[in-house]
């Protein structure tokens, strides 16, 4: 943060921590990116890849994890330190389930492609909903990266944002449905597409929180966005 | 002063705008703090901060050396110990205090113990012989040296030696109980002995630890004090001072940020 230890090396792990944490970031990002890209493009050898990627997501949060184990073990951190360090430890598991959507969703995408019988629209409200998602994750990555509670703050609305799009979605598979029951199995599938997209909104979201505490040193979870935004902007 | 306030319920003793000269210099600077009763209180700070000095004038142990003067108020249950009529003799039996260096008395185990009692009460051979026992089993000790209370302190390792002291300290029943860096010089199994009794001590006693070991603050105490220069910086419990400082000096002293 701002000034040095007097051990330089304590330093450098600890920057080295939240190196990897973005670096794993970036991959996740990727992931996700990919996924809901191949999916809308129709494209089964780029969401193979997405699947086969996915181990590397793991074994970074098993590897970082560790790094917070003997970074805890050695060094004992305190306040701010401590605080990154465990917000670091919880961070990498949301990012690692975001992870784990990216690879759900690439394997819906391979079935779905077979027996497509649904219009395009639902299929475009995903992607877009996976655009806001992306930003979250993103931004919050950003906010960890810069230790910027307010701009962490601002995504918890962006959360309200993606859980009316899920809404919206499922409102309209549902109409579909009715309509057709022969597009059930395949509205099914997209529903939880639009479902794991919503989950990466609320990881998102936990990770910002966690940029919160590191900085400000509350624990905002569980509270009203009300107190949050209180919190990160006080 | 401008650290925040923290709330004090029952406080054992009230320190008042407190100042502190080795001749003409001043050590301690306008500190004001409650020490809850019953509680672990810690001061912890880099050395030469005046975190001793304050743990000294709540005994008034200064006035041995001549050129050392407090100005201010220490409140022990309301009344001013720093008032020139308060009675030192009476004033060290509330308050006992405990060394960075074991420092037993050259005589049997069992006399270190009676020594003192005998300076404030006068009890028969039979109540000596219990309170004896009861001071070295409160400090954990009784287990370790009650075939040999014949043998010279001198004859115990240096964790027995500290907890010795500490028995000593509590045989005459103070109400508070000072240590000046009292794990320093132990090992780390003899330290967490210590550590374990401090605990058990608070039920009974007011305690009052210095230490230059963060962990041990962290671990030992409910309430820490910051100290830099002979001022206050912060105050607090002691899980807010280790998770949350309020003042950016405390966060770089407690996270290795300092000099």
């Amino acid at each position: 943060m701002v000034q040095e230890h007097s051990s330089k090396q304590y330093d450098l792990d600890l920057e080295m921590l939240r190196t990897r944490v973005l670096e794993m970031g970036g991959l996740v990002e990727a992931q996700i990116g990919a996924a809901i890209k191949g999916l809308t493009a129709n494209d089964p050898r780029a969401l193979d890849l997405v699947i086969a990627e996915d181990h590397r997501v793991n074994a970074m949060e098993v590897s970082i994890d560790n790094d917070c184990s003997h970074l805890i073990a050695r060094r004992q951190p305190a306040a701010g330190d401590l605080r990154m360090v465990m917000a670091v430890s919880k961070i990498v598991t949301d990012l690692e389930r975001i992870g784990d959507e990216a690879a759900k969703i690439a394997r819906i995408g391979k079935q779905e492609h077979t027996h497509s019988r649904l219009p395009r629209t639902p299929i475009a409200a995903v992607h877009h909903m996976g655009e806001i998602a992306t930003g979250m994750l993103r931004k919050a990555l950003d906010s960890l990266a810069r230790l910027d509670p307010v701009s962490a703050a601002s995504i918890v609305r962006e959360d309200f944002a993606i859980d009316e799009e899920f809404r919206s979605i499922v409102r309209q598979l549902i109409t579909f449905m009715m309509e057709d029951p022969r597009t059930i199995s395949q509205a099914l599938e997209i529903l939880w597409v639009a479902k794991s997209v919503e989950r990466i909104g609320d990881h998102s979201k936990n990770m910002a929180e966690q940029v919160i505490y590191v900085v400000k040193g509350t624990d905002v979870r569980h509270t009203s966005v009300e107190h949050l935004e209180r919190e990160a902007n006080g | 002063m401008n650290q925040p306030p923290v709330h004090i319920e029952n406080p054992k003793m009230k320190v008042k705008d407190l100042n502190f000269y080795y001749g003409g210099y001043q050590a301690i600077k306008g500190v004001s703090m409650d020490i809850e009763a019953n509680k672990v209180t810690a001061f912890i700070g880099p050395s030469g901060c005046g975190k001793s000095t304050l743990l000294r004038t709540f005994n008034r142990l200064y006035e041995l050396y001549p050129g050392q003067r407090a100005a201010g108020e220490i409140l022990l249950d309301g009344e001013n110990i720093l008032d020139k009529k308060q009675d030192l003799t009476l004033l060290r039996a509330k308050v006992g205090m405990v060394f960075q260096k074991p420092t037993p008395f050259p005589m049997s185990i069992y006399d270190n113990i009676a020594f003192g009692v005998k300076l404030y009460e006068d009890l028969s051979r039979g109540e000596m012989d219990e309170r004896v026992e009861w001071a070295l089993s409160k400090a954990a000790l009784w287990k370790e040296v009650k075939d040999k209370l014949n043998q010279s302190g001198h004859s115990l390792s240096g964790g027995q030696q500290q907890r010795l002291c500490i028995a000593r300290g509590i045989a005459i029943k103070p109400e508070v109980l000072l240590l000046d860096e009292p794990c320093s010089a132990l090992d780390p199994i003899s330290t967490s002995r210590i550590e374990e009794l401090v605990n058990e001590l608070k039920v009974d006693y007011t305690v009052v630890i210095v230490t230059h070991n963060m962990q041990q603050a962290a671990r030992v105490s409910d309430y820490t004090a910051y100290m830099y220069l002979g001022e206050l910086i912060e105050f607090g419990a002691t899980d807010n001072i280790f998770i949350k400082p309020l003042r950016k000096e405390t966060e770089d002293y407690i996270t290795g940020r300092f000099g």
